[in-house]
């Protein structure tokens, strides 16, 4: 009979409208600022810049070698090489970046840098709160807004940071083990050579 | 006390007539003044109201929160979002007034205009309570619907000045709209007319004043009251351009219908116009079918006259907002079969079952005959409108 | 003459005169509207409530509406090109002076203006709707009935024109399938 459809509709949305006041299960809105969902683990969106220890500037990761520059296919870094170099996480001597720059209204979240970057020094943030009143100036992000701790990595993708610890732990026992041999075949070799003097050279490991 | 208590903006705008500084020769002025200025405020803020109402019954029909933030500014107490429509009409006050460049300036400035003043005319028949009617018209029925007529126009200067197919599509589908609509309308008011003898809402609003026993002798209780009933709400929500006949705004295939090339206070003024309508609508339903201000059971008849017709106003907005909320767009084809396939010959035979009620004499027999002559043709009519097709569930087929 | 009145006079002149002098179709018509709006106003202003709200109803409501449809069906609201007075405007002057004659003929020797010489009856007062409708029902139920079977035939006119173009087009329909 005619109406007959329109009686159920309307007995089925006067269901649904007491039902999300007495049942708080029908309501899966979550109000975002008060509350937040649970972050994500393979969440991304715009890169930043890790840094071992507690001094950014000391611990950096990034050696300015450019190719995340070069790679960017919206060209959103800009990187400017140092003059002087600094001590990697091994200990090697390294350029560091004088100047990192990451548009962040350009980029567009590829990943790609971090793909191609040889030192595990740019990874994807999730931290999306960026809203700015200066669209340019507020957006385009430098060495010292990007640079973020390690236990930051850490804590918004806790996997991938394992792994990537796991790696960089394993390289760096690898250079000890290498530059202990290297040290015992010099001492060896200076051990040998008793009338040369003791080599006056610094031990290629300081630590830092 | 309670007298007092039922007549108290009567005699609050006897008092402030009363007062000794105004001149002898500005006193019907400031009678017609007092009694404009409340009903615009009150209707103005209760469209404000019902706006968030119905974003949040609607909400919480789709299991959604609905607007629930805005409350008082600079502070933390929010009311349940009931502050929205202060905010809604500041942000619409302060829009920029967009007009487009082909479009016919004049018209589309006074569009609006020709909208609001019709329907803000519309509430001055309607009796708000005891002795609370604005105008007491010999033709107020007569009135509220030549107003109602005049709004077609406005839609149209609307749609045709803002020159864009979408608005003119609208101007066109809103008028075809509400002239079909238009027709049962006025049919189904007819029987009350008839019944009552006069084209004054008080009057008839009096004639429903009577109880035997507990019920009242509203005019919806008796069979042929109960079918004009009905027929006026969906006509009602037809002319009031609501859900489920809302082609004319249809937002999903014309954007915006005729308003699409408003913006601003413009914009607001026609969604103003709009709930404005309904509400006038309503209050008329409630005046013709549901006995007006008079108490549903007799013992209740101490609530001041004016607390109860704004208790059915409310009911009845809540069931449109209701109705919004549950039922899909009509497509235009389905939406003209409707109007004169069903409606029209429904209101016709109302006519004829509201005048055999009146020389029959009282009783059950008066009862069977007139409720069998509106329940018969609706079951017939309700299969010929379905064309003898017979829905089932849909099947689908998928690639294997 | 009242301030009322005035007001409403001008509205209805400047109305007729503009509906009949500007260019653009659809301003000849919205003006007639206001016109329209302006003559129910007078009425209403006599104390005819019905015959003025009934204005209302047919004439802005649907008349005005017919009017506008007719134009955008027809010719599109493009404004003319050619000059808006035509040219056989003495035509023109003609019939609207026949008009006004027979108008004042009538308004002259009908029997308000016979019996205003004498006891002045209060015709404001004497006009309800009650009383109209009373009449419509039995003295001039006649004209009353002729008037809907003509109307009836127009209604029925129009839809027999609309199903002749639908039977037409139906079989170029078949053809094609």
């Amino acid at each position: 009979m005619l109406g007959e459809g329109i009686i159920k509709g309307l007995a089925e949305t006067a269901r649904n409208f007491v039902g999300s006041y007495v049942d708080k299960e029908r309501l899966v809105t979550v109000q975002y600022p008060e509350e937040r969902l649970p972050a994500k683990e393979a969440a991304r969106n715009f890169p930043f810049l890790v840094f071992d220890g507690h001094d950014p500037h000391a611990g950096l990761r990034c050696v300015a070698c450019q190719i995340c520059e070069k790679e960017c296919p919206p060209q959103c870094i800009y990187i400017e090489k140092s003059m002087d170099k600094k001590p990697d996480y091994v200990g090697k001597p390294q350029f560091y970046p004088k100047i990192f720059d990451i548009d962040i209204s350009v980029c567009m979240s590829c990943q790609i840098c971090v793909e191609v970057c040889p030192f595990e020094a740019i990874k994807m943030d999730t931290e999306f709160e960026l809203s700015h009143t200066d669209r340019f100036a507020g957006l385009l992000f430098d060495k010292h807004q990007l640079a973020k701790s390690n236990e930051y990595y850490q804590k918004i993708h806790p996997n991938e940071a394992a792994e990537v610890d796991g790696h960089l732990a394993a390289e760096k026992a690898k250079a000890e083990v290498k530059a202990k041999a290297d040290a015992d075949a010099k001492a060896r070799i200076a051990a040998a050579k008793t009338t040369t003097p003791p080599a006056a050279k610094p031990t290629p490991a300081p630590t830092s | 006390m309670i007298d007092a208590f039922d007549q108290i903006f009567v005699l609050l705008k006897h008092w402030a007539l009363g007062w000794p500084f105004w001149p002898e020769s500005l006193k019907p002025m400031l009678s017609v003044f007092l009694s404009i200025v409340p009903i615009m405020l009150v209707f103005a803020l209760l469209f404000g109201i019902t706006t968030v109402v119905e974003r949040k019954a609607i909400g919480r029909i789709q299991n959604r929160y609905g607007p629930n933030r805005v409350g008082l500014p600079f502070t933390d107490v929010r009311l349940f979002g009931f502050g929205q429509f202060i905010a809604d009409g500041i942000k619409a006050l302060t829009k920029e007034d967009i007009v487009p460049r082909a479009a016919d300036r004049v018209v589309h400035f006074l569009a609006p205009i020709a909208l609001i003043v019709p329907v803000f005319l519309a509430y001055s028949v309607l009796p708000y309570g005891k002795n609370m009617a604005p105008i007491d018209m010999d033709t107020g029925v007569l009135f509220f619907f030549a107003v109602g007529a005049a709004t077609e126009l406005s839609v149209f200067m609307a749609g045709w000045s803002s020159r864009n197919k979408y608005s003119l599509l609208g101007a066109m589908r809103a008028i075809a709209q509400m002239i079909s609509y238009e027709v049962p309308l006025i049919i189904s008011t007819i029987t009350v007319v008839m019944m009552v003898g006069s084209l004054s809402t008080v009057k008839i609003v009096e004639a429903q004043a009577e109880y035997s026993g507990q019920l009242p002798h509203w005019h919806v209780f008796t069979p042929w009251g109960l079918a004009g009933f009905i027929l006026f709400l969906i006509a009602a929500m037809a002319e009031s351009n609501r859900s489920p006949f809302d082609l004319p705004e249809g937002e999903s295939e014309i954007v915006a219908g005729y308003f699409i090339e408003y913006s601003g206070f413009k914009f607001a003024l026609f969604f103003l116009a709009e709930y404005l309508g309904m509400f006038a609508i309503s209050g008329l339903a409630i005046t013709l079918f549901l006995g007006g201000w008079t108490a549903p059971l007799a013992f209740l008849s101490w609530l001041p006259s004016w607390l109860w017709f704004f208790a059915k106003l409310l009911a009845l907005i809540s069931l449109f907002i209701w109705v919004r909320g549950t039922v899909p767009r009509l497509r235009m084809d389905q939406l003209m079969n409707f109007a004169w396939k069903f409606m029209l010959p429904m209101a016709l035979i109302n006519i004829a079952a509201a005048g055999l009620w009146f020389f029959l004499p009282a009783g059950f027999d008066r009862w069977a005959v007139c409720s069998a002559m509106l329940i018969v043709p609706y079951v017939l009519l309700g299969r010929g409108l379905m064309g003898g097709k017979l829905f089932t569930k849909r099947t689908y087929r998928y690639a294997e | 003459m009242t301030l009322p009145f005035a007001i409403l006079a001008v509205v209805t002149l400047a109305g007729a005169i503009a509906a009949m002098s500007l260019r653009n179709l659809v301003h000849c018509a919205l003006c007639l509207v206001a016109t329209f709006g302006g003559l129910a106003g007078l009425f209403l202003q006599l104390g005819a409530q019905f015959v003025g709200l009934a204005q209302i109803l047919v004439y802005i409501g649907a008349v005005a509406i017919l009017i506008v449809f007719a134009i955008l069906l027809t010719r599109g609201s493009e404004s003319p090109q050619q000059p808006i007075v035509a040219g056989r405007w003495l035509m023109g002057v003609a019939v609207a002076a026949l008009t006004f004659g027979s108008l004042m003929v009538s308004i002259v020797t009908s029997t308000l203006i016979s019996s205003a010489n004498g006891p002045k009856p209060n015709v404001a007062a004497d006009i309800s709707v009650k009383k109209i409708g009373a009449k419509l029902m039995t003295e001039y139920v006649l004209p009353l009935e002729v008037v809907a079977l003509l109307l009836t035939a127009a209604l029925i006119g129009a839809v027999i024109i609309a199903m002749e173009e639908q039977a037409r087009l139906a079989p170029e329909g078949s053809q094609s399938h």
